[in-house]
């Protein structure tokens, strides 16, 4: 393998983009996790799900990013019952609610991506719009549009999603409960409410990544498990619950896979987030900016 | 004593079975049912225990039968070689996955298995030597005295698998290893401070599970005479051997054979009647239906009904 600089320089271009998308994909996760302490191992199995409803809108003739938007209040909607649901079914009996509630997400998560298979079949599905295909020149280097409209929706969505849990009223709120969730009690306040609320903010997220995801490049019902590890590994590289901690993760991730694609090949790159999460776990396991 | 003995009823049941029994199919399909018992009993050992999640067992079932296919290539060496180097080779694996996770919370450990499968199943697609993502062809042997087909013998020595799972899972339940682990899972802090060993157990039980796993997993090139990546590291070996053990019930050794033969034979019969996705869509409904609505499993429910 030759190695030049100039597939260094755009390598690294290359992973900046793509880690902001990881950021963006893994910020819901950074919620309902991080925050609210859910171990939510079917979040990536909900982006795959709104991938799928871009594809299905998609097929009306629906901009992807907007289907993103349209199906974000659906999505807000199921996040709340789940939240009730797992809440009522196991936080709120307490015991052994570890191995219930991991094999309970674990068990959505397949069930997802089996539905998917049984309703749309294992091919791979794509959507179709103005800026997906084409791509502009950055002096040598060509960038597909595609990747830049990811990039582009992915630093909003971290960004506004930071400022409404730095400045809002119930964004504070949510940052309380994971803090002391007892004091939150005294308080007056209704813990569960406010997390319901965050897990539904979580999963509508969950859904514009989705929107992302299949712009970005197709997508199939399997996909959720490399994105378990890359979800996963930005979350705890950032910190547990960290907004900003995860951008800087998302672009970690990305400049390392984008680095490993172009020295050895991309039949690698699954293993680089999975790698480098072992490696926070085992070096680092508060992560770059946790508490 | 009513254990040994009935193990062995077992074993001379199966050995009258076989020479009754002329259809090779009835091994193929028991086969598979007994994999799943050794599975799904190491499972439990680390997940019913100790309360430490495993999403990985297809990493440590693949890395065995990867094991096996190496050893064949380069040796040609014999069945019970391949089972003992992938038992070993999967021990080390689960002490590698336990020292840099079990200091953590159980979550992080899960997340970690995880990891592990990917990984290694990476590092096989991209090792040519095993047959890389194309996979690999072997010639199945001769079949040896007392047994009439290769396959025969592959049941028995699954069976005899499935029974040293069974009776390590029933040691490590009556003995103060499966006291301190359910402490483990009861009160982590609590058992530590009260003199539990708790890492320590924690390990062993990772050790064993992993061990026990990939001697499962060993055979499989035998089996199926063909072995490639992404069937060998499929997700629903993690999936079933950890509903299984829910299913039938965690807290006692018979709960995982309970739900491994339940489960094995359903989805024998599902894929042959319906279809494969199905038959996987069935195992998770199952596993959110028993996670839900009875925790303790058939053992649990039977408990209950007993009790009255």
């Amino acid at each position: 393998m030759v190695f030049s600089l100039d597939l260094l320089a755009e390598a690294v271009l290359f992973g900046i983009l793509v880690g902001c998308f990881y950021a963006a994909v893994s910020i819901g996760l950074s919620v309902a996790f991080g925050l609210l302490d859910v171990p939510h191992i079917a979040h990536p199995a909900f982006m795959v799900l709104g991938a799928y409803g871009t594809y299905l809108l998609g097929r009306y003739g629906v901009d992807p990013i907007l289907s993103g938007l349209l199906l974000a209040p659906l999505f807000f909607l199921l996040g709340v019952a789940m939240y009730r649901f797992y809440y009522e079914t196991f936080e709120k009996r307490g015991t052994d609610a570890g191995v219930r509630g991991l094999a309970f997400f674990f068990g959505i998560a397949f069930i997802i991506e089996i539905g998917l298979v049984l309703a749309f079949g294992v091919d791979q599905r794509m959507v179709e719009a103005a800026y997906i295909g084409k791509s502009m020149s950055l002096g040598e280097i060509r960038i597909p549009l595609r990747l830049v409209v990811a990039f582009g929706t992915a630093l909003l969505l971290t960004f506004f999603l930071s400022l409404y849990l730095s400045k809002t009223f119930t964004g504070r709120a949510i940052k309380a409960v994971a803090q002391d969730e007892p004091a939150l009690r005294l308080m007056g306040a209704n813990p569960v409410r406010i997390k319901q609320w965050a897990f539904g903010i979580a999963t509508a997220v969950a859904a514009i990544a989705g929107a992302m995801l299949i712009i970005v490049g197709p997508v199939e019902p399997a996909m959720d498990r490399v994105y378990i590890g890359r979800t996963f590994c930005v979350v705890v590289l950032a910190g547990l619950g960290s907004m900003s901690g995860t951008l800087v993760a998302g672009l970690i991730l990305g400049i390392a896979e984008s680095i490993v694609l172009t020295m050895f090949g991309a039949s690698w790159a699954p293993a680089v987030a999975f790698g480098l999460l072992l490696l926070v776990l085992g070096v680092r396991p508060q992560g770059l900016f946790g508490r | 004593m009513r254990f040994w003995i009935s193990l062995l009823v077992i074993l001379g049941l199966a050995g009258i079975a076989a020479g009754v029994m002329k259809n090779e199919y009835y091994f193929f399909a028991g086969y598979v049912v007994l994999q799943f018992v050794v599975l799904a009993t190491a499972w439990n050992l680390l997940g019913g225990y100790a309360g430490y999640v495993n999403f990985g067992t297809a990493a440590f079932f693949g890395l065995g039968a990867y094991i096996a296919v190496l050893l064949i290539k380069a040796f040609q060496a014999p069945l019970l070689v391949q089972i003992l180097a992938a038992a070993a080779v999967g021990a080390a694996l689960g002490l590698g996955v336990g020292v840099l996770t079990l200091r953590l919370r159980g979550i992080f450990f899960s997340i970690a298995t995880v990891a592990v499968t990917i990984i290694v199943e990476t590092v096989i697609i991209n090792w040519r030597y095993v047959g890389g993502a194309t996979g690999v062809q072997i010639l199945r042997p001769q079949s040896t005295w007392p047994f009439e087909s290769y396959i025969e013998m592959l049941f028995f020595v699954a069976l005899v698998l499935a029974m040293v799972a069974v009776i390590i899972a029933r040691y490590i339940q009556t003995s103060w290893i499966g006291r301190g682990l359910r402490a483990i899972r009861d009160n982590e802090e609590a058992a530590e401070c009260s003199g539990v060993p708790t890492l320590k157990l924690k390990l062993a039980a990772c050790v064993i599970s992993g061990a026990l796993m990939s001697a499962a997993g060993a055979p499989l090139a035998m089996y199926q005479s063909f072995v490639e990546p992404v069937s060998a590291f499929s997700l629903n070996y993690s999936v079933s051997a950890l509903a299984m053990p829910i299913i039938g019930g965690t807290s006692h050794w018979i709960g995982p054979v309970l739900g491994a033969v339940l489960l094995g034979t359903v989805q024998q019969v599902v894929t042959v009647t319906i279809s494969s996705e199905l038959n996987v869509l069935v195992v998770g409904v199952l596993l959110v239906v028993f996670v839900v609505a009875a925790p303790e499993g058939i053992v649990g429910l039977a408990r209950r009904i007993f009790r009255k």
